[in-house]
């Protein structure tokens, strides 16, 4: 590992010089929870190291009924799921946040952090996507909002243009008789990587018996997490029973194109998009009917 | 040492133990739980450097050359070594205790020798003032390599126009040596009665082929060592070992040094399972001290431990059983061939040996090769060898019972070996507990317990462990105080300080508590061979024993000159020494000793020559997910005749490990490679061994049959059970789904597609 500075500025515009100044040659740190391991292991190197934890507006997590979720892009992940208004809001990121890692980790990581890391298999991006989330970026220009959808771009790569950074991922407030969940599946119980994962979010009629909108977002089956739009607007009109959970998770598995490696096959990761489809949208109904 | 001691060897039939089948807190415990106990990564020295160690990105490649001036010229670059600095090696065998070495592949192994035989094969190695410069380092040596092909899945390099690893290996066909270069090292033989025969006999004869992929103990602590390679020529070595004698010797034969001139002190240990009996770092960072003039630390990191250092083989296994209508097992075949990793000297010898060693069979055969494959050196890993063999044999005994409708347990216990059973390879069982162990495990509540509803099944699974004797010594110094420092030769890596001294204590009639066990480095205690074969609460305790008689006999000397009689007319009871109406207890003798006449020690050696034979039953309730094909243990139990538990916390701590490492081989742990030959999951992330999340608390009965070569009666305990699980979660998995998984692990994906194409 070479040696790097370490910075730590506190205000928003401080972070955007100092990016731009070291050109490409910054690496920004949230929880640290990948860039510290990425940099010990030689994956990536840095001249500056640029920890933005003490900049107020990554650090702000605000909840509303009205507005909805307003979440600074260091907010660790434990604060998440410690708030009850959260959790019955944006179940499927809440159920994100907390498999990340165990509890050491979610005292640190981020979500902001997950998708900027941008892999393929990061456990929070399709949730945000079903939860239809917006990510805010501040850079050299000014700032500008791109969709959750359509953030990354490849394998560790993202929209982000040099001397940008993420500010905050904003969610849409919750409609009524709607929820979401988030599944990954994974050999062992914990300390794993996603071998395939889904987070769906369904609105259901008043009387609970029909979708009347969904979004699913899928991770580990591509080489960038993806809304499963087909899917999504099969299930809209359709009854929430089994048989349409099932068809839903059969056109889902029509977009993955997941590779062979240690973690499953592809023929394996592919029926799993299916189960766990089916899975998740079971449970974002039960949720939604009960509030 | 005193003149009559009882015979060492004997068991005393004792049933009334103070000290034995208690549970004292171990005497390392306060230190461990407060991180204050010192391990070699711990470990600093005045103007010590960091090493770094270069490794193949290869898995087969010949080394065109090395060009090290780069990094040497580097500021904060003290030495660089490569294969070139070693002294030359010879083409001989170094005994190593639990087997024997040939010292110019242990040194190709630790640095490679013209040649890379797998990928993270060591090349060079740095010292630098920090570990950073170290690293930096490696990446200005320059390697130039010629790749050649390679080869992982044991059967392929069996082939004939299989790449060939080293050109010097011949096949050692049973005595006969072949002529051409080969990968197979050895063809090993056992056979009993006549197989023809014996399967003409039977009504059911069930034949299997079985695959295990490579595994890695997967010890909590990387390999680390310190070298001071000092100015008069003597060699001081800090180090995580299982044994600090073998460490010793294969330092000093490597370098070519007396064996006198090298001191290796054992630290505390962070797991070895057997992989840390052959030395990696401590002929490294020796070659870099005495280079550099420094003490020089080096510390793997954990990829460098999966790809750099012994994991236990995969396997190639086909195994024919048969058996009579009436239950009765007849005549067993087995064809094993097991992968050494990149040079020669593998598990197999032991693999035949265990294939049949649970049950009578009137006929057998055992054909096993040792095979060598482009990956780590294959090394022992708790019962090496046996593990394979179980998971076969249990799975086949099960179908066997199965078919003939016979109770798993029932089926076993007809055929179960006893005292006067022949093995295969020739050996004559003592009194043994297998018999005693499965009737414990029928009667247990878990066995007796229903298990109900869907996808669900159990599964129970036996296995077996020679457990050896081999050398060891202590020392012992009775303090004015009563208490007695106890100085012993073996590491401690799973509380082998306390169950010796409980062994000592209980001799000598004093609490646990009042002795100070210690383990000393090679110039201050005799020869003691490596912990390991499950031999040291047997062996070292024999040892602690015998010098606790030894003690006792001196006491007993004192306490007669005090009272003015004769030695044999003092009576010893439970550390109370009596005479005519005179008494005193060990302490007040222990005071008075110490102030008049010679200071109190005592010592003694043993090289029992036999084996201690373990045995366990294992029984697991599984649940499989039929549409991901995820297996969740619902309940295991584990059972095995540890012959007398000494400290029964530490025996049920061994059967829980034991059995968790076994899950974790037989659900998901492999080293997974690329069709380049490279491992592709060097890392606890992707190499999965189970967390505590993925198992249940393992549920134990200690079963107790003594050992009749032991005072007390002790059998080894640390390495059965590592073998039952395969086949007990084989089958279980069976139970549940209808397949019969015969390929390790029985990962998620293979039971899903296993499961989906019925
Ligand atoms: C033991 C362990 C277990 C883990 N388990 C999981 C798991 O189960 N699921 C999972 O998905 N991940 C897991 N991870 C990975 C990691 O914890 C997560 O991706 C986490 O969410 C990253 O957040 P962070 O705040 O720590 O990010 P950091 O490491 O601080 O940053 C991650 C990346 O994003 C960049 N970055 C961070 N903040 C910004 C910003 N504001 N603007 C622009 N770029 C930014 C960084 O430069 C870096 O490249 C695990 C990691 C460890 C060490």
């Amino acid at each position: 590992m070479k040696d790097f500075d370490y910075a730590a500025p506190t205000a928003l515009n401080e972070a955007v010089s100092l990016l731009a100044q070291h050109n490409g040659s910054a690496k920004i740190l949230a929880g640290g929870t990948d860039i510290i391991v990425q940099l010990r292991e030689g994956l990536k190197d840095a001249d500056v190291v640029i920890d933005v934890k003490k900049i107020p507006e990554l650090t702000q997590l605000s909840y509303s009924a009205e507005s909805g979720l307003s979440m600074g892009a260091s907010v660790p992940c434990y604060q998440l799921y410690e708030n009850p208004e959260i959790v019955g809001a944006y179940g499927a990121l809440t159920d994100s946040a907390r498999i990340i890692g165990g509890w050491q980790i979610q005292s640190r990581a981020s979500v902001g952090g997950n998708l900027c890391n941008s892999s393929p298999a990061a456990d929070s991006i399709p949730s945000l996507i079903a939860n239809n989330a917006t990510a805010h970026i501040v850079g050299p220009n000014g700032s500008r909002e791109v969709a959750v959808t359509e953030f990354c771009t490849a394998p560790g790569k993202n929209v982000l243009e040099s001397g940008e950074l993420l500010v905050k991922i904003t969610l849409p407030a919750r409609v009524s008789k709607s929820a979401s969940a988030y599944l990954r599946f994974i050999p062992r119980n914990e300390m794993d990587i996603a071998v395939a994962g889904v987070g769906s979010w369904v609105k259901l009629s008043e009387d609970g018996n029909t979708i009347e909108d969904a979004r699913m977002g899928l991770c580990a089956v591509s080489a960038t997490p993806q809304f499963a739009e087909e899917a999504s607007a099969f299930l809209r009109g359709k009854p929430a029973t089994d048989e349409t959970f099932a068809a839903a998770g059969e056109l889902a598995k029509k977009i993955a194109s997941p590779i062979d490696d240690m973690r499953g096959t592809v023929e394996y990761r592919i029926h799993l998009v299916g189960v766990l489809t089916k899975r998740t949208l079971k449970i974002a109904c039960e949720r939604a009917s009960e509030n | 040492m005193s003149t009559e001691t009882p015979k060492a060897e004997v068991y005393l039939g004792k049933t009334d133990y103070k000290v034995i089948g208690t549970r004292p807190i171990r005497h390392d415990g306060a230190d461990k739980v407060t991180g204050k106990a010192i391990y070699t990564a711990d470990f600093k020295l005045p103007g010590m450097l960091h090493g770094a160690i270069l490794r193949s990105p290869h898995p087969h490649a010949n080394i065109k050359s090395i060009d090290t001036s780069a990094a040497e010229a580097m500021d904060g670059v003290m030495a660089v070594i490569t294969a070139a600095d070693m002294p030359g090696l010879k083409d001989k065998n170094a005994s190593l205790g639990e087997g024997s070495v040939n010292l110019l592949d242990l040194g190709s192994n630790v640095l490679a020798h013209g040649k890379v035989l797998y990928r993270g094969h060591a090349v060079a190695a740095v010292a630098a003032k920090s570990v950073h410069i170290a690293q930096e380092a490696l990446k200005h040596i320059v390697v130039e390599y010629e790749e050649l092909p390679a080869v992982t899945w044991v059967l392929d390099a069996m082939k004939d126009d299989a790449p060939i690893l080293l050109d010097r290996v011949r096949t050692d066909d049973m005595g006969e040596m072949s002529e051409s270069p080969t990968n197979i090292s050895k063809h090993i033989r056992f056979e009993k009665g006549n197989i023809e025969d014996g399967f003409s006999q039977c009504d059911i004869v069930i034949e299997k082929e079985f695959r295990t992929e490579t595994v890695h103990q997967g010890y909590i602590e990387p390999h680390a060592s310190v070298a001071s390679w000092n100015e008069d020529g003597h060699l001081k070595i800090w180090t995580a070992t299982q044994g600090s004698f073998t460490a010793r010797q294969q330092t000093a034969e490597l370098l070519e040094l007396p064996v006198s001139k090298v001191t290796v002190t054992p630290c505390e240990i962070g797991g070895g399972f057997g992989g840390k009996i052959a030395v990696y770092t401590q002929p490294v960072a020796a070659m870099l001290s005495q280079k550099s003039g420094r003490p020089v630390k080096v510390t793997m990191q954990r990829n460098e431990v999966f790809e750099g250092t012994g994991p236990t083989p995969g396997s190639y296994m086909k195994v024919k059983i048969g058996a009579t209508n009436d239950g009765k097992l007849v005549a067993g075949e087995a064809w094993l061939a097991y992968d050494a990793g990149a040079f020669p000297g593998g598990v197999i010898g032991p693999g035949c040996m265990c294939v049949f060693s649970c049950y009578e069979f009137e006929h057998a055969k055992v054909d096993g090769y040792d095979v060598l494959v482009n990956k780590p050196k294959t090394q022992a890993y708790r019962a090496p060898g046996s593990t394979h063999v179980a998971f076969a044999v249990e799975t086949i005994v099960d179908e066997i019972a199965e078919k003939l409708e016979m109770d798993p347990i029932d089926f076993r216990l007809q055929n179960a070996a006893k005292e006067g059973t022949v093995r295969v390879d020739g050996l004559k069982y003592p009194r043994i507990g297998l018999i005693e162990t499965l009737e414990a495990l029928k009667n247990s509540d878990h066995y007796q317990s229903k298990l109900e509803g869907p996808n669900k099944g159990r599964g129970l699974g036996c296995g077996f462990w020679f457990n050896i004797g081999l050398k060891s010594s202590v020392t012992a110094t009775v303090n004015s105080d009563g208490m007695v420092s106890l100085i012993e030769g073996s590491t401690d890596i799973g509380g082998t300080r306390t169950s010796i001294a409980m062994q000592f204590a209980e001799t000598l009639g004093i609490p646990a508590e009042d002795v100070i066990p210690k383990v000393a480095d090679t110039d201050s205690i005799g020869y003691t061979d490596v912990t390991g074969g499950s031999r040291v609460t047997f062996s070292t305790g024999l040892a602690a024993y015998k010098c606790a008689l030894d003690i006792q006999d001196q006491l007993r000397a004192r306490a007669a000159d005090l009272w003015e009689c004769e030695p044999e007319n003092v009576t010893i009871e439970e550390g109370v020494y009596s005479h005519n109406g005179d008494s005193m207890t060990f302490k007040e003798l222990a005071d008075k000793a110490c102030k008049v006449g010679d200071p109190v020690a005592g010592s003694a050696t043993v090289s029992p020559d036999c084996f201690t034979n373990g045995f366990a039953a294992h029984l697991a309730d599984v649940e499989v997910d039929p549409e991901t094909g995820k297996v969740t243990i619902l309940r295991y139990t584990a059972v095995q005749d540890a012959g007398k538990a000494i400290h029964p916390s530490y025996v049920e701590g061994q059967m829980q490990g034991g059995a968790v490492q076994g899950i974790g081989w037989t659900l998901n742990e492999e080293y997974f490679y690329d069709d380049k030959g490279t491992m592709k999951n060097a890392s606890f992330l992707d190499y999965r061994m189970p967390t505590c999340l993925d198992v249940p608390m393992i549920e134990t009965i200690i079963v107790e049959v003594p050992n009749p070569d032991h005072p007390y009666g002790v059998r080894g305990v640390g390495e059965p059970p590592i073998c039952p699980p395969p086949g007990a979660i084989a089958n279980a998995i069976y139970h549940a789904t209808g397949q019969r998984m015969t390929e390790l692990p029985i990962s998620p994906p293979k039971l899903w597609k296993a499961i989906s194409e019925k």
